[in-house]
């Protein structure tokens, strides 16, 4: 079930270049982060290494702690790959396997972690996972139609819907509803409201109205200037974040002052 | 009709402008864009008229010349058979080097584009793919007097073996070549030449595949391989279909490799012997000598060849065209 996430002194690193510097950060389990700050002030990158999708890229490193319920998930005996399908992942721009159809895209977690399944259980995941995305209505007569058919807000869905079959601890999204127009926008946001009952979320996102009204707490993310790392600058209840923050920068960024 | 309405409109256009303000560049601009437009569009059909021409031209030559010999009768060709009973042999040999090179080569070559595009490190990648582009530059004669020369001959142990034990399969034995000229070394050495067009095509396939489909994969708790099921295979497969094919149909047309590696005789399913004979190298060996009713034959055996040649590419087009739904383009 749904997970806490911590990071302790985390330092991120491209080859040299520290991108993202000390991080302290508590997730609590069953509530919605949202990641706010300027473009390259490590938000993604941070948000990246919390699955290991970081180290993916040549050259990439992580130096701390990130612990999922105490487990470091940077321990030298823990495989990425099971990190990885406990921690699921959606992405700025939907991207469903396009040779798939959309109920293998569905399944496609299971298929590639090689369990198998009868008929009976696979439908019922489909059907579940489907629901669950808010978009069963929409597609349970072409399933077997490719998910690249779907239109753009469909398809991020569909990524969300493949995300939760796998039943995860832990979701992060990487700004989901840049590619997508406001009343798409406003069903993925309808359904992380829904979601965060059964898993703990992450969110980056640019739209600060999109973290005021999705997330419980926000994380705002700085950079002092270009060749700098990025830092954690606040931590607090959104509402608190939005009213009444505590940093000036913090203050400047949402009221709109710089960025 | 709708472009010469638009035209004069935006000739009445151009004139209110002067009216207006006398210099006009951007519409003269356009003009000349619009010049540049009709031109580049005139040579680009001129181009597909072209190929469509040589095409046609190069098949009514093939077929002029051909006609004889095929309704040639027997006593004519001065042989036992008709032409099609003289052609066969050589079809199906064609048929078997081509086959055993593509079956040897496809897999051996995506492996080598998998381990340069999503193996190896940077380092290492580089030079490897430079040096499989390099044997893509080897002449076939070379291949030819490599074969002949030094590959056959290393072949021969690994065909006594076979002869001696597994002769019960009819293409193994129970007879072998000493000198490893057979139909079996010009396959492999045919394998090795188209080697470097599937593996370099295939990894220019394989790099492309779009980050965000892999992302997707490996955040679904794929390891390497899996990732490179789900995203890499399926984006490249009709690519690399059509990679296998570009190979097979320069395995169909080599000629000088196979002329110069296989010992010729009439068609034996023994494959470690001297024997068998493929249309290019059939043709190469006998058309200097060649004139009248037998040149009509050679001519006609290189048509077949070209049937078969086209025969393959559209197969390779239907395969290609029935994934086209599910192939991301849309």
């Amino acid at each position: 079930m749904s997970k806490s996430i911590e990071a302790i002194d985390l330092n991120v690193y491209y080859g040299d270049f520290l991108a993202v510097e000390g991080v302290n950060v508590k997730i609590e389990p069953r509530t919605v982060v949202a990641f706010i700050g300027p473009s390259g002030c490590g938000k993604t990158t941070f948000l990246r290494t919390m699955n290991r999708m970081h180290e993916v890229l040549p050259g990439a490193t992580v130096k701390g702690q990130l612990l999922l319920d105490q487990e470091n998930i940077y321990g030298s005996a823990v495989d990425p790959v099971r990190v990885r399908s406990k921690v699921g992942m959606v992405f700025q721009r939907p991207n469903p396997f396009p040779t798939m159809t959309i109920r293998d895209n569905v399944l496609a977690g299971f298929r590639l972690n090689g369990i198998r399944m009868g008929r009976k259980q696979a439908d019922e995941i489909v059907e579940r996972s489907l629901k669950g995305a808010n978009l069963w209505n929409e597609v349970k007569d072409r399933l077997d139609k490719p998910g690249s058919g779907l239109s753009g807000g469909q398809q991020q869905r569909l990524c969300i819907a493949r995300t939760i079959a796998v039943q995860p601890e832990v979701i992060l999204m990487d700004e989901p509803c840049s590619a997508l127009d406001p009343i798409s926008t406003l069903a993925v946001e309808d359904l992380i409201g829904e979601l965060k009952e059964h898993f703990t979320i992450v969110i980056v996102t640019h739209n600060m109205q999109q973290a005021s009204r999705v997330s419980d707490k926000t994380a705002f993310f700085n950079i002092a200037g270009t060749g700098k790392p990025g830092r954690l600058i606040e931590f607090d209840y959104t509402d608190k974040i939005f009213s009444n923050p505590t940093e000036k920068a913090t203050e400047d960024y949402i009221t709109g002052r710089f960025g | 009709m709708s472009t010469q309405t638009r035209g004069s409109m935006v000739a009445q256009s151009t004139e209110t402008q002067v009216e207006t303000q006398p210099p006009a560049p951007r519409s003269r601009d356009n003009a000349a864009g619009r010049m540049g437009d009709k031109v580049f569009a005139g040579i680009c059909l001129g181009a597909g008229i072209l190929i469509l021409v040589v095409l046609a031209g190069v098949a009514a030559f093939l077929l002029r010349d051909a006609v004889p010999a095929i309704l040639a009768s027997p006593e004519e060709l001065g042989r036992e058979t008709s032409f099609w009973g003289y052609v066969w042999p050589l079809v199906v040999g064609t048929l078997i080097a081509s086959g055993i090179a593509i079956v040897v080569a496809t897999p051996v070559a995506i492996g080598i584009a998998l381990f340069i595009s999503h193996y190896a490190p940077k380092r290492l990648s580089q030079p490897l793919g430079y040096m499989i582009d390099l044997l893509a530059a080897i002449p076939s004669v070379v291949y030819g007097l490599w074969g002949a020369t030094f590959f056959g001959p290393l072949l021969v142990p690994m065909y006594a073996w076979l002869a001696e034990n597994a002769s019960f399969i009819p293409i193994f034995g129970p007879t072998y070549s000493a000198a490893g000229r057979t139909l079996l070394t010009a396959s492999l050495v045919l394998a090795v030449m188209i080697l470097p067009i599937v593996t370099s095509l295939s990894r220019e396939l394989f790099l492309q595949t779009p980050k965000l489909h892999e992302e997707a994969a490996l955040a679904l708790g794929a390891t390497r391989w899996e990732m490179i099921k789900a995203a890499v295979f399926p984006f490249a497969r009709a690519g690399v279909i059509s990679a296998i094919m570009l190979g097979l149909g320069r395995a169909l047309g080599e000629t000088m490799a196979v002329t110069l590696v296989l010992s010729q005789g009439p068609l034996t399913a023994n494959l470690l012997n001297a024997g068998n004979s493929t249309i290019p190298a059939e043709i190469a060996l006998n058309f200097p000598e060649a004139f009248g009713l037998r040149q009509s034959e050679l001519i006609a055996a290189g048509l077949v060849l070209f049937v078969i040649t086209l025969v393959v590419n559209m197969l390779a087009r239907a395969i290609v065209s029935r994934y086209k739904e599910f192939s991301g383009a849309n």
